[in-house]
């Protein structure tokens, strides 16, 4: 069961989408999610939608795949809209006992949802459509200048990596792990909450020194291969801007120019 | 020959106040170029060890190590000898770095300050060389243990060393992994002529190589062609190691024959039967 977790949430492909720089999908993604939250017109709202719409389209992801990714978010959205409903001094429309509904208050539920939920969309339209090592690659880039503040960029981006790489290894590890105790009569599946916690315990303990050793042997594994941390370092795949990025960037940054002129004119 | 690796009086000791325990007592090895070197012993023998001070991951409490002439205990020598002396572990899954194969290979070329272009050359050059080109874009984790431990080969491979020192590479693999594994080791010595130091319990495998080393103790006992070293069978029983079947039913038999291969045992023994 838990070896079926995949890496992130990449679906290889190779549309328009799949083409385009990890750094320049970060960055458009990013300045959507600012303009969404700067932004409060439906106009501007249908042309984010849009927006989304059009990348689906063109990166072919599946639409149920995206609205399971909005699954667990459900809940949180209906909780943030009925209470901004209810809460939201204003006009109001609707009252009983001692709630009211308020104009007001429906119009930012209405807004703080799709708010939400495109930020949802559009970051897993992200996910969905690179793979996790060009999204660290491009996270390298962009936080280069950070450096010259003595953030260690790199051995950020390393940590990543090598957490990636063994995400897979250490659940392969856990389902031994819990074979082996299940074997001599360890027992999960019972108990209050505190119990299953404590049922844990005989898990955790070995997983975490083999991690250790594991760690240890890949510090060494390293070590014999050069790695001397980041400097110096050459890439086996360079980023390289093409033109796909330049007709996205440009499409994008009209988009969102748009969208923040619609607020500002306040159709 | 050239001599590519040279121990003098190594010594080792894992804590400086025991200093009686050694890991390693005063072994003094030449290693001549092209030669696939099989360095046996049992748990704890201390073989392990030696395979690491090959390429200055551990340095010598007494005792000098030079691998082409460049002394391991000066760290400015460090990365010249790590990159001709290249070394592969017994776990593959604790040697590989990256998510994607071909990122993985990439690594030390990429550590080296290679150009791209030729970190591509060179990453598609080793993936054939052990077979598994078709494999270049997959995850590490979707592959067997001998696939994985070919990828941590083709990796160390990258750098172009001289040298591959292997620590028990097959330990954790399946018969079908181990025999993969050993297929690459031995093309790799005999196609590209590159220096082979295998770290190994399995007589089998021993039995394949040009010279047999044998450590106990932390002090070698045995050198020799495999030939050689398994005519001393008590001797070997007695540090725990077990002769390659066709050398032990030669000598119950009283033969004082070494057979290497199960051909040449059948031979010796139709010859025997024969009178």
């Amino acid at each position: 069961m838990l070896k079926d977790i995949t890496l992130g949430q990449f679906f290889p492909g190779n549309t328009f989408m799949h083409k385009l720089d990890p750094r320049v999908k970060l960055v458009v993604c990013f300045v959507f999610i600012i303009v969404l939250f700067i932004t409060e017109n439906l106009a501007a709202y249908a042309l984010a939608a849009l927006f989304i719409i059009l990348g689906v389209k063109v990166s072919k992801t599946s639409p149920k795949m995206l609205l399971k990714s909005l699954k667990p978010i459900m809940f949180l959205v209906l909780f943030t809209s009925i209470l901004n409903i209810f809460y939201i001094e204003g006009e109001v429309l609707v009252r009983f006992w001692i709630l009211k509904v308020t104009k007001e208050g429906l119009m930012t539920a209405f807004y703080m949802t799709s708010r939400i939920i495109m930020l949802v969309c559009a970051t897993s339209l992200l996910m969905y459509t690179t793979s996790p090592i060009s999204l660290t690659d491009a996270l390298e880039h962009l936080l280069a200048p950070l450096n010259k503040v003595k953030f260690p960029v790199h051995e950020f981006s390393m940590m990543m990596t090598i957490a990636m790489r063994f995400i897979p290894t250490l659940i392969e590890e856990t389902d031994k792990i819990m074979a082996a105790q299940k074997a001599r009569g360890a027992d999960f599946e019972s108990g209050n909450i505190f119990a299953r916690a404590k049922a844990l315990i005989p898990i955790l303990v070995p997983l975490f020194v083999s991690s250790f050793r594991r760690a240890d042997e890949l510090a060494t594994a390293m070590e014999c291969r050069l790695y001397q941390g980041g400097e110096g370092r050459t890439r086996l795949n360079v980023l390289k801007l093409t033109k796909y990025d330049y007709v996205f960037m440009v499409f994008s940054a009209i988009s969102f120019v748009l969208m923040i002129l619609l607020n500002v004119v306040g159709i | 020959m050239e001599k590519v690796i040279r121990t003098e009086k190594l010594t080792f000791t894992y804590s400086a106040e025991e200093a009686r325990s050694f890991a390693l007592r005063k072994v003094s090895l030449d290693i001549e170029k092209g030669t696939f070197v099989a360095v046996l012993g049992h748990n704890g023998s201390g073989k392990s060890t030696f395979a690491k001070h090959l390429n200055g991951i551990l340095l010598p409490s007494e005792g000098k190590v030079y691998s082409f002439g460049f002394d391991t205990s000066d760290p400015e020598n460090l990365i010249n000898i790590r990159r001709n002396v290249g070394m592969v572990f017994q776990n593959p899954d604790n040697q590989l770095v990256a998510t994607v194969v071909e990122e993985d290979v990439a690594f030390a070329p990429e550590n080296m300050g290679v150009p791209s272009d030729e970190i591509r050359s060179r990453v598609d050059d080793v993936l054939k060389t052990v077979g598994m080109e078709k494999f270049k874009k997959h995850a590490p984790h979707m592959l067997s243990g001998g696939q994985k431990q070919r990828i941590a080969i083709a990796g160390i491979l990258a750098m172009e060393p001289n040298v591959l020192v292997m620590d028990e590479p097959t330990a954790m693999l399946d018969p079908v992994g181990r025999k993969e594994v050993m297929a690459t080791i031995h093309r790799l010595n005999k196609e590209k002529g590159i220096t082979v130091i295998l770290i190994t319990h399995h007589m089998d495998e021993a039995a394949q190589a040009d010279r047999i080393v044998v450590i106990n103790a932390g002090q070698v006992t045995h050198d020799g062609t495999p030939r050689e070293v398994f005519a001393h069978r008590k001797e070997l029983l007695d540090i725990g190691l077990a002769v390659p079947q066709t050398v032990e039913i030669l000598d119950e038999l009283g033969l004082k024959d070494v057979a290497l291969s199960v051909d040449e045992c059948c031979d010796i023994l139709e010859k025997y039967l024969k009178g």
